[in-house]
């Protein structure tokens, strides 16, 4: 039976093109590799949309054969049994035992070939976005079979971006004909213009085996291509380091205001920022219980309630501890350093000491290209959300009346209260605000980060890095302390690797801190001499 | 005469002190040694080690004393400089293995192996000598304190900046030491050890020895410390402590003294650091750990910073509460620390040694009301004496909020 359809298919090929698809899709488990790969450039080449699926579950592996009857079906497993499901026309087609059945193997050469057939299936699709995709196939792929289809493809396209990719495709097919030089040439342009690493693939493989004539078109394009392709790393890595420094700014900020008014170092700090994600934790419990619906919404709820949170236990310690303290900044330093090993494990205690699940919303997850660059959704809102946090920072700061306040605390202490500040009140709604802006940078943090009880630990030396390195009593210094911390992080990785990276950063910050003692954006005057 | 005048130099009760120390020393390997197991007096093998463990503790937060309590140098980043010494002193021990490793490797030790590399690196050339890796346990942490030391304090880094840059030091430390490639066995650490000076390392003669070595070297670094704070440069060192623009124009170097007793103090918590290691048997890059710094300032903070024996008792005292918190609730040790930084900050500014001296100062002067009229005139004893030179620095270092006086430069 086995030597009949190889007998068959053997005389059956060269007279394809007459069969119809229904015949072609029986040929499909037979024979060796190529010629099956002969029999789905047919199916291609038949046009027929139904065969997208049948096609895709092929390059799957989940495409089967009946046995008896030689019917194409995709099965389904229910119990001893499995049910079967035309392949080609989607239809059940009744039950069979698991025996009757046999898988239609694949290689990744026939995977390819299918993969190809896709493109050509679905280049003339109605969805311009299934259009760029069979015209991005094929531009992997690069037969020169598949010119024809897209010179046909392109005469009707009329959507801009999937014409190019078309283009693009053509020209990489164009590659591998004996076209002249000249249209090879235009072809290098056309792929040296979309400046990616397939086109870099692409003409490096071309390179080998291009005459004498086309070899400085190919160099150039390559060249071309790699400028480009170094141009969007130095992009990359200062979004990278704009992101890192982004989340540093949100960690550091409260850090920089307490430290500002009071010349203290909250050692805690970084558990404020842990209960701030912890919160957000609770409130999608909450969310995700009772109100399913709003779960979109998660984040807008956890915003103002961990702020909350955060900032009445910020008071809470000011009133209770540090103001005790004052006058004393080493020794506050160790408080709030118990105080953190105290918070820790009390969070430890109720919520346990594994990492807990927070959601991302839809419009926080995924990623997408901006001009090549790939940058993730939640990245770019915690960009945002920084750039937010520290813009509505500075609004305080400047045009409120605690924001005079505490920049006159900050500047001189005695003068200020002599002026008939309550310092007092000062020091614990800043505390409380340095805090709160700490829970607001939790929520943003247990979007990228693991929630556990060590999340603060993790980014509380790095924010004392910028605080210092930015200088005292400047929401500026913080600014640029956090992203050119960020980004010269993110520049060095690639050369030393991560922990260098950091490493070096950490020594650099040792040096500059003797230049300048009191960070890049000191205060001046008396106040600065305590 | 020459007796008198050194005991004058190194203190009275220091030498108490230092002689109950030396007791300590010759007792417990005595009874560990000599008396038969199950001797209800004979201090268990385990005991040996724990204890020998708690002087190396001790040793540190007395290195950390002399740099904070005498001289105003809060470092978060003691911990280094005992690691450097810890790593020291291991890699001498990784050279005793010698070819019983894992590997048998009788040139390189077994992480190296492990990593494929051919050949010992330039900085482990020497350590296979004991009086070479005994110099490196003082010179490296001494030498990484007096440049990092001479950078910062020129630089007139000062209070919370100097300490943050410390901890970024022992951070930064930490983090090269985890990395394979610095080849110092990277997230393991060097253990595994053998022999010290060919005595096997595990042996109860050797392990007593080294009890000892450590009750002595604790003893002497008691001692050096007294004379130095007793000298002259002690009582600069305490003027840089309560004021330091005005010791500057007086005329003094500040920067100069703060490099002295910070170099020294490096050294000497290096040499603890080498005594750590044989005793726990492992050195790895969490003993750099910005929280293992911390901690050891609060065993100082606890015991009473200011004064030579208050970081002893701190340092001893709050390791054997969490020697016996992690073993009995786990789970309540961190509150325990953490209750205990916040207390001994509020309520014992001066630690338990100064608040032990402030009630008997209490007790004294409401026993001399109570007799009624004036206090005996009597004369000054050395000890009374000491204790006003106490009283006077208690003034100056814990300013009363809101007075008028320059606020001490912290």
């Amino acid at each position: 039976m086995l030597a009949a359809a190889f007998l068959s298919m053997l005389f059956s090929v060269p007279a394809a093109r007459a069969q119809s698809v229904e015949e072609l899709v029986r040929q499909l488990p037979d024979g060796s590799y190529s010629e099956r790969g002969k029999v789905v450039a047919q199916l291609a080449a038949s046009g027929d949309v139904r065969l997208v699926p049948l096609l895709e579950a092929l390059a799957a592996g989940e495409l089967n054969v009946v046995e008896e009857t030689g019917q194409v079906v995709t099965i389904a497993p229910a119990g001893d049994i499995v049910r079967l499901t035309d392949a080609l026309t989607a239809e059940t087609a009744g039950e069979a035992s698991k025996g009757a059945v046999e898988r239609i193997r694949v290689n990744n050469s026939l995977r390819r070939a299918v993969r190809a057939a896709i493109g050509q299936l679905t280049l003339m699709s109605d969805s311009a976005a299934t259009r760029r995709s069979a015209a991005e196939a094929m531009f992997n792929t690069a037969e020169p079979d598949n010119l024809a289809l897209l010179d046909e493809a392109l005469a009707q396209e009329e959507h801009a971006g999937v014409r190019r990719t078309m283009e693009q495709a053509r020209a990489a097919s164009i590659l591998k004909t004996d076209a002249s030089a000249e249209q090879i040439a235009e072809a290098v342009d056309t792929i040296s213009a979309r400046g990616d690493r397939a086109a870099l693939g692409i003409l490096t493989a071309m390179l080998g085996q291009a005459g004498d004539d086309v070899r400085p078109a190919i160099e150039d394009g390559i060249e071309a291509i790699e400028r480009h392709l170094a141009l969007l790393d130095v992009g990359q890595n200062v979004w990278y380091g704009i992101s890192l420094g982004s989340v540093l700014l949100l960690a550091a900020i409260g850090l920089a205001i307490t430290f500002g008014v009071m010349g203290v170092i909250n050692m805690a700090h970084g558990e404020m920022v842990m209960i701030g994600a912890y919160t957000t934790f609770v409130v999608q419990n909450i969310v995700r219980t009772s109100f399913p619906g709003l779960f979109e919404w998660t984040l807008a709820f956890a915003l103002p309630v961990a702020f909350l949170v955060t900032a009445l236990i910020g008071i809470a310690i000011e009133r209770g501890i540090i103001r005790w303290l004052y006058g004393r900044p080493l020794e506050t330093l160790l408080a709030t350093w118990g105080l953190s090993l105290i918070i820790q494990q009390a969070v430890r205690s109720i919520f346990g000491a594994s990492n807990r699940e927070v959601g991302n919303p839809s419009w926080m997850s995924g990623s997408f290209d901006f001009y090549g660059i790939a940058m993730t959704w939640n990245r770019f809102w915690i960009v945002l959300f920084a750039l937010a946090v520290f813009a509505i920072l500075l609004v305080v700061m400047k045009r409120t009346a605690l924001g005079l306040q505490m920049r006159a605390v900050t500047q001189n202490r005695r003068m200020a209260s002599s002026m008939g500040i309550r310092t007092p009140w000062v020091d614990a709604l800043t505390f409380g605000l340095g805090s709160g802006i700490a829970g607001l940078a939790g929520v943003a943090l247990s979007q990228i980060d693991n929630v556990s009880p060590n999340l603060g630990q993790g980014y509380i030396i790095d924010s004392f890095m910028v605080v210092v390195f930015g200088g005292v009593g400047n929401l500026w210094g913080t600014l640029v302390g956090a992203l050119t911390l960020g980004v010269v992080n993110k520049f060095l990785e690639p050369y030393a690797g991560a922990v260098l990276a950091k490493i070096l950063v950490l020594v650099f910050i040792i040096l500059f801190i003797q230049k300048r003692p009191r960070g890049l954006f000191a205060l001046k005057g008396r106040a600065v001499e305590a | 005469m020459i007796t008198q005048r050194l005991l004058n130099a190194l203190g009275g009760k220091i030498l108490w002190v230092a002689a109950i120390l030396l007791a300590i020393a010759i007792l417990v390997p005595a009874s560990n040694l000599l008396l038969p197991v199950g001797h209800p007096l004979r201090v268990p093998n385990y005991m040996v080690a724990l204890l020998g463990k708690y002087l190396t503790y001790a040793m540190l937060a007395l290195a950390l004393d002399l740099v904070w309590g005498y001289v105003g140098i809060l470092s978060l980043g003691h911990g280094a400089f005992f690691a450097l010494g810890g790593y020291a002193m291991g890699m001498y021990l990784m050279r005793q293995i010698g070819d019983r490793g894992v590997y048998a490797n009788p040139d390189l030790p077994d992480f190296m192996v492990f990593l494929n590399w051919q050949e010992l690196p330039w900085y482990w050339w020497g350590f296979d000598q004991a009086w070479f890796a005994m110099l490196m346990v003082m010179l490296v942490p001494g030498l990484l304190a007096f440049v990092f030391g001479w950078f910062a304090f020129r630089s007139r880094v000062t209070g919370v900046y100097l300490s943050i840059i410390t901890q970024a030091m022992t951070y930064a430390l930490m983090l090269s030491f985890f990395r394979n490639d610095m080849g110092f066995g990277g997230n393991n650490g060097l253990t595994d050890f053998k022999d010290i000076l060919g005595y096997p390392i595990q042996a109860t003669g050797t392990r007593a020895t080294l009890f000892a070595i450590t009750a002595l070297a604790l003893a002497v670094s008691l001692l050096i410390c007294s004379a130095i704070t007793r000298s002259k440069l002690g009582k600069v060192m305490v003027a840089v402590r309560d004021a330091e623009s005005r010791t500057r124009f007086i005329g003094y170097r500040p920067e100069y003294v703060k490099l002295f007793a910070f170099v020294v103090s490096a050294v000497i918590a290096g040499i603890a650091g080498a005594l750590y290691v044989p005793q726990v048997g492992i050195i790895n890059p969490g003993e750099f750990a910005p929280a293992n710094s911390i901690e050891v300032v609060v065993w100082t903070a606890i015991g009473g910073r200011g004064t030579l024996f208050g970081p002893i008792i701190g340092a001893v005292l709050v390791n054997y509460a969490k020697s016996w918190f992690t073993a009995a609730y786990p789970e309540l040790w961190l509150f325990a620390l953490g209750g205990l930084f916040v207390a001994v900050t509020l309520f014992l500014p001066r630690g338990i040694v100064g608040a032990i001296g402030q009630l008997r100062q209490y007790w004294r002067s409401r026993s001399a009301r109570d007799e009624g009229g004036a206090p005996p005139e009597t004369p000054e004893t050395e000890q009374v004496a000491a204790e006003k030179t106490v009283r006077a620095r208690s003034t100056a270092v814990s300013p009363v909020l809101g007075a008028a006086k320059p606020q001490p430069a912290e």
